[in-house]
């Protein structure tokens, strides 16, 4: 069972980063506009990017 | 109201001293608000024009809050071209003001959201170690230890920043000594963070980390719907007020025009208002003749013929020509403040309305924390037990009656049924509106503009086409409301001439023009040379065609289409009905017999409106106030709840705890029955939470209940009460 003290931790870790992948997401606007985000896939437009 | 409000539009406004600048001074930035935009394609319209203007350097639409962030380079007034163009597009815009509530609003979400994410990660993670301990996977000392001392690493920073919100509640009350639904959540999660700590410690094996964890992340998601869907509610209903803010077009010494907003006018100032255009203040005219549209200071709709010398009032319409006036009384002491103070009066007179839930957690908390400080006591002298073990009953008490159904109860119900509601048109305002809207028994309707169309609609069955296609064509030209509302009940008829050009405008008379064959003239009676109406107060136009004798076109108040079914079956449904109006006598009973209302009321002021209401509440009626005009405002106010049509001014709406869209009455129906649904399933919540408790509390009194129980029944009933609210949905279809 030793091997707990490192896959628990592993698993931790992992929820861990995840946790902070969303506050990023959270903080950096992506869930602003959930209708805006779900309606902008139908615009086609071929142009750069802005 | 009708769209009149709006006239004109965006000409008259300036928004550069709402613009943003950069440090360097080189670049701008403005938010606006948008109107209409829902779609797609709406978005695309919007960016591509104008990303396509040199200098513009962003512009993004946000749809879920109806918002547009705009950035460009160069001259700071060009704000007023980019926005023209927008309204060009057709979506109104009017500038967002960053220190709006609904900013907070929207902060406050946020942080829900990220409360509720860490807590989502402290549950997920913690659970997985203690369903390990529950499944005796982890039965070895060590191996426990590990698991107890990963948990509480985690629990304890998760419960603290996950638990804010509740702590910071619960903290507010108790300092003002009283007490609701945060307290014992406060209470349970602190209590079993901290005895699971002290347990560790000791080496006992019964720790509460998951319960405390899942309790918040259950709480946080009802929370976080429940202030999505107010704020959302709100944020539409001030959306729509925005669009009609109104600024002020000041003459300066040297006699040039700036235009500024309204609050920043100051007595004594001489202003100018173009036709179409809102009077900003209370004040006096100093050149000039025009008719307003009063509706909203007085709910009449013919316009007022003034002159110089006249005192006129802030919110009334200047429909004819250009005036200029001098500012008397500004800000708080306009006529338009006086009368928002008697509604601000008349709600504070409805009293404190006491949320059913807080309700329940007043006679909730003591009961719990009696028993727990029973038990406790109970242990520790009759039934002999150590203190440790003693503590840890008191705590499973307290984990086990944590209020999570309970506080889930009311909420979960509530924001289903608002959101239902909100798909169907029907904002939902203040927090207690649906409690409340469920225990009405008596609605009083206002006519004009609740009951019937906003305008009065003309007969026009005595024209014949040429006559028709001609009075289409003058009043097309025209701001004036009955001239409006002539021109859209002919917009259906097709020209069968062509339509007159070169239309003229004499303000306070009416509209003419030259056709082949003479001048055709619509307006007054006098102006154009028909009878006079004598003492008749209903609303006419008079119509000449060149060689014809002048025509009437009378106007008559219309019903909304299903106002005559919304009353009979309110009237089926068992509801008192009364109609409350400050029009006069004929119009009203017209309206009143139409649709079979026995009690009403003609030509009662503002005032009387809210005494009628005042008596009858204290007769023991709970009144539901349906009305539009400011004239309704301290009646909405003073009702025990209210309700106004998004035509409706916007004192009306703010007064108003629900806001309808659309012509329909029906939505009243709608509204009363999902309310009075969303009452019974609460009520059946409350009670299954509360024979969950009579269940539990005796078994973990009787020291009965592991930490794996306490976690699945708190859960169970939990998920039990949020299915049941989940019927509100099949309600409102």
């Amino acid at each position: 069972m030793s091997v707990l003290v490192f896959m628990v931790p592993l698993a931790i870790a992992l929820g861990l980063i995840g946790l902070a992948g969303f506050l990023w997401a959270l903080h950096n606007g992506q869930f602003d506009d959930p209708d805006g985000s779900a309606s902008r896939i139908l615009l086609d437009d071929d142009g750069p990017l802005p | 109201m009708t769209d009149a409000a709006v006239p004109g539009g965006l000409l008259d406004r300036d928004f550069a001293p709402f613009v943003h600048d950069d440090q360097s001074g080189q670049s701008h930035s403005l938010t606006l608000l948008v109107e209409g935009v829902h779609c797609a394609n709406c978005i695309g319209r919007i960016e591509r024009t104008l990303t396509a203007e040199p200098g513009v350097t962003e512009a993004r639409v946000n749809l879920t809050t109806g918002r547009l962030n705009l950035t460009w380079q160069g001259n700071r007034d060009r704000i007023n071209q980019l926005a023209a163009m927008v309204e060009g597009l057709g979506y109104p815009v009017a500038p967002f003001d960053q220190a709006d509530p609904l900013e907070h609003d929207q902060a406050h979400e946020k942080s829900l959201l990220r409360a509720l994410a860490v807590a989502g990660f402290g549950a997920a993670n913690i659970m997985l170690m203690s369903v390990a301990m529950w499944s005796g996977a982890a039965d070895k000392d060590a191996t426990r230890l590990l698991f107890n001392l990963l948990s509480a690493v985690i629990a304890v920073p998760v419960t603290a920043y996950a638990g804010m919100p509740f702590f910071k509640s619960a903290w507010g009350v108790l300092k003002n000594r009283g007490t609701n639904m945060d307290v014992p959540i406060s209470l349970a999660v602190i209590l079993a963070v901290g005895l699971s700590l002290v347990q560790i410690t000791q080496g006992e094996a019964h720790v509460w980390f998951e319960s405390a964890t899942m309790l918040l992340f259950f709480l946080l998601i009802g929370r976080l719907l429940d202030t999505r869907a107010r704020g959302k509610a709100r944020s539409t209903v001030s959306r729509l007020l925005a669009l009609r803010h109104e600024s002020a077009h000041v003459i300066g010494d040297d006699g040039t025009i700036n235009i500024a907003p309204a609050d920043q006018v100051e007595p004594g100032m001489r202003l100018m208002v173009p036709a179409g255009a809102k009077i900003p203040v209370d004040g006096t005219i100093d050149t000039g003749t025009t008719e307003l549209d009063c509706s909203l200071i007085t709910g009449e709709r013919t316009p007022r013929m003034v002159e110089q010398g006249d005192k006129i009032h802030a919110g009334t319409i200047n429909l004819g020509s250009p005036v200029t006036m001098t500012a008397t009384l500004v800000k708080d002491d306009t006529l338009l403040a006086e009368i928002t103070r008697l509604m601000e009066l008349a709600e504070q007179k409805r009293g404190r309305i006491v949320v059913l839930a807080d309700k329940i957690a007043r006679a909730y908390v003591p009961v719990v924390h009696a028993l727990a400080l029973l038990s406790l006591t109970f242990w520790l002298t009759l039934g002999n037990a150590s203190l440790t073990q003693a503590l840890e009953i008191t705590i499973a008490v307290l984990v086990i009656t944590c209020p999570c159904a309970l506080a889930l109860a009311v909420p979960v119900v509530q924001v289903l049924s608002s959101t239902q509601l909100m798909k169907a048109g029907l904002f939902i305002k203040s927090p207690t509106a649906l409690e409340r809207l469920a225990e009405v028994d008596m609605i009083a309707f206002d006519k004009t503009g609740t009951l019937t169309e906003p305008m009065p609609v003309p007969d026009t069955s005595g024209l014949n086409d040429r006559a028709k296609s001609v009075a289409a064509g003058l009043a097309a030209n025209s701001m004036h409301p009955l001239a409006r509302s002539l021109a859209a009940a002919l917009s259906a008829v097709s020209p069968a001439t062509t339509p007159p050009k070169d239309v003229m405008e004499v303000p306070g008379a009416g509209m003419s023009a030259m056709l082949p064959d003479g001048e055709a003239k619509l307006g007054r009676w006098d102006w154009v040379g028909g009878t006079s109406p004598g003492d008749d107060p209903r609303p006419r136009l008079w119509l000449k065609l060149p060689d014809e004798a002048p025509q009437l076109i009378p106007f008559e108040d219309m019903l909304r289409p299903d106002a005559g079914r919304t009353i009979k079956t309110l009237k089926q449904s068992g509801y008192e009905l009364a109609l409350l109006s400050g029009d006069h006598m004929q119009a009203v009973r017209r309206i009143a017999d139409e649709i079979e209302i026995d009690d009403w009321h003609a030509a009662i002021r503002p005032k009387d409106k809210l005494s009628w209401l005042e008596d009858a509440q204290a007769s023991g009626y709970r009144v539901m106030m349906v009305g539009d005009g400011l004239n309704d405002g301290p009646a909405l106010a003073g009702a025990h709840v209210s309700l106004s049509p998004s035509t409706a001014t916007d004192l009306a709406q703010n007064a108003a705890d629900v806001v309808f869209q659309g012509k329909s009455l029906l939505a009243i129906t709608r509204l009363l029955t999902v309310a009075k649904k969303s009452a019974a399933l609460a009520r059946q919540n409350i009670t299954f939470a509360i024979c969950y408790n009579v269940v539990a509390v005796p078994l973990a009194m009787a020291g009965e209940v592991t930490p794996m129980i306490a976690a699945l029944a708190m859960s169970a009933s939990s998920i039990i009460v949020t299915l049941n609210s989940f019927r509100i949905a099949r309600e409102v279809k």
